[in-house]
């Protein structure tokens, strides 16, 4: 029995190796570069060089925050009608909803641009219709534009989790509502919402934590005029000389996202005991 | 009631592809231009099969998803034995937790600090930065290995171990009770998850656009590095290429398997 226990412990050491090397080393290196200066020295010039990025913080917050709080007004009802479609359109429903998923996001982006472009589709129907007379109107590096990208982009990573959660729902939760007499709108709230709670989560981080990484979406349709955290992290690794505030904002990024994920999760924790 | 829910998906589906259609469309224009048809052409795919940028990329992405994919694999179904098979709970689920950390990550984050590792290994060895093919396939593989183990841990543990305690006792060695018994049976989790990772390592940017040289560029990398200054309509036409190509492949695998569960990550870091 000990030996075939040092077999096995033999055969994980691949993995075991992988991940100290790939996967706790590099975030080690993180650390390390965030605490040290251009030259190698222990240095807190990074760390406390954040507070100018300020404002680069609250704006990306804000923005993911908005982009969040409206993929989920949108995704729901749309989950809730996909859920009560009948069985057939719902297959051709979902792969409508995995195509975005798994095209580029690149693609997507730039596909976006095409219509928001001074020498876009909007910008020349308006004009065809008359209604802009030899003016073109520019959307990109509008607040508006960075925003609309982010729900654009990532709607879909809302609508899936919580329509999953929906089509495992028992029936006989809703039916019992309406049996003790709940209207429609209070088995939504009171039930339908409340058991699709961990869809719920898992869409709002799927929205958030892209949306708040992002930098192709800024780059391209801020028009430059947007510095988000992205944006300003992977600018600092253009350049060795600025690695190390680079790493530093990464750190602050992802302690913020675990934290937020943290939090997301005391809900659907919670929500275990509320069911039973 | 049916039909509001009807003529809201419509319009919600439609807003969401207004753009692709509008760059499917305008893909097959003569001009280069996004207000007037001028007549149906081929040129901007010409175009772009004329680059050899584009084509070379195309390779690359490809060569980079099935070494990434089969390497992930292989890693992925020991560590999901692994973790099984680990005695003390909490060290198997530290495993796990460990094993998810790219996932839970931002990619920007994972990509970032990849980079740094291999910048910081050059620098304590006194070498050239070394970012190329290699630094891609060890990025790619350790951002597809939880998806692997996502699909395969699953199976290794519904297994019935009375099965593989019988071939021991049989007198099969460890080794080969792994790949007569355990391997046959969790196959088809290793199956999916290698399809995962291989869509995945297809798709990535962001990780990659932080390890990659302008020696070794992916699709992804390509397309970035095209549509940084300008528009350009042998992009749409490759745009329209892939959206296809990802239709047609949805279409094949049966869409409500393996696929639908992967793009649902990040689960709020709950386990399965």
């Amino acid at each position: 029995m000990k030996k075939q226990n040092a077999v096995r412990g033999a055969v994980a050491s691949p993995y075991l190796v992988w991940t100290l090397l790939f996967i706790v080393a590099p975030l080690l290196f993180v650390l390390w570069f965030a605490f040290t200066d251009a030259s190698g020295a222990f240095s807190l010039e990074s760390i406390k060089g954040l507070s100018t990025y300020g404002r680069t913080f609250v704006m990306s917050i804000g923005f993911s925050l908005i982009a969040t709080v409206v993929c989920f007004l949108i995704g729901y009802p749309l989950a809730y009608c996909m859920s009560k479609a009948s069985a057939r359109s719902r297959s051709l429903l979902l792969v409508l909803l995995m195509l975005p998923m798994w095209t580029s996001l690149l693609v997507r982006t730039y596909a976006l641009m095409a219509l928001l472009d001074n020498g876009g589709i909007i910008s020349n129907a308006l004009s065809g219709i008359g209604l802009l007379k030899d003016q073109h109107l520019n959307f990109i590096g509008t607040e508006g534009a960075v925003i609309l990208g982010m729900i654009y982009d990532f709607l879909p990573y809302m609508v899936l989790p919580i329509y999953t959660s929906m089509t495992k729902l028992d029936v006989r939760y809703i039916e019992a509502a309406n049996d003790l007499g709940c209207n429609g709108l209070q088995t939504m709230f009171r039930v339908i919402l409340p058991l699709t709670r961990p869809g719920i989560v898992s869409g709002l981080t799927m929205v958030f934590v892209p949306s708040i990484s992002t930098f192709y979406i800024s780059q391209k349709l801020g028009g430059g005029s947007f510095d988000l955290i992205g944006d300003t992290i992977e600018r600092q690794f253009q350049n060795a000389v600025t690695y190390n505030t680079g790493a530093a904002i990464s750190l602050v990024m992802m302690v913020l996202i675990l934290i937020s994920i943290g939090i997301m999760n005391r809900f659907t924790d919670s929500q275990e005991v509320v069911v039973r | 009631m049916k039909n509001v829910s009807r003529i809201y998906m419509t319009l919600i589906f439609l807003l969401l592809y207004a753009p692709i259609l509008v760059v499917i469309f305008f893909s097959f224009n003569e001009a280069e231009s996004l207000s007037h048809f001028e007549g149906f052409s081929l040129s901007w795919y010409a175009e772009l099969f004329e680059d050899d940028e584009a084509l070379t990329a195309l390779r690359n992405s490809l060569i980079l998803a099935v070494v990434s994919s089969l390497s992930a694999t292989v890693l992925g179904v020991i560590a999901a034995f692994a973790i099984d098979r680990t005695k003390r709970k909490w060290v198997a689920r530290a495993m796990e937790s460990v094993s998810n950390i790219p996932m839970m990550n931002p990619d920007i984050v994972t990509g970032v600090s990849m980079m740094l590792l291999f910048v910081g290994i050059a620098a304590i060895i006194h070498s050239q930065p070394f970012l190329g093919v290699w630094t891609m396939i060890v990025a790619h593989t350790t951002f597809n290995l939880p998806y692997v183990i996502l699909s395969v841990l699953p199976k290794f543990r519904e297994m019935d171990r009375s099965l593989s305690e019988a071939a021991l006792d049989l007198g099969c060695t460890p080794f080969k009770t792994f790949f007569r018994v355990e391997l046959p049976y969790i196959l088809p989790g290793a199956i999916s998850g290698m399809m995962i990772s291989f869509a995945l390592s297809l798709d990535d940017f962001v990780i990659s656009h932080f390890v990659s040289s302008p020696d070794f560029r992916t699709l992804p990398l390509y397309i970035y590095n095209q549509t940084v200054h300008d528009v350009k309509f042998s992009m749409y036409a490759l745009c329209t290429l892939i959206v296809f190509a990802v239709l047609a492949v949805l279409i094949v695998v049966n869409v409500t398997g393996s696929f639908r569960a992967s793009r649902q990550r990040r689960k709020a870091g709950q386990r399965q």
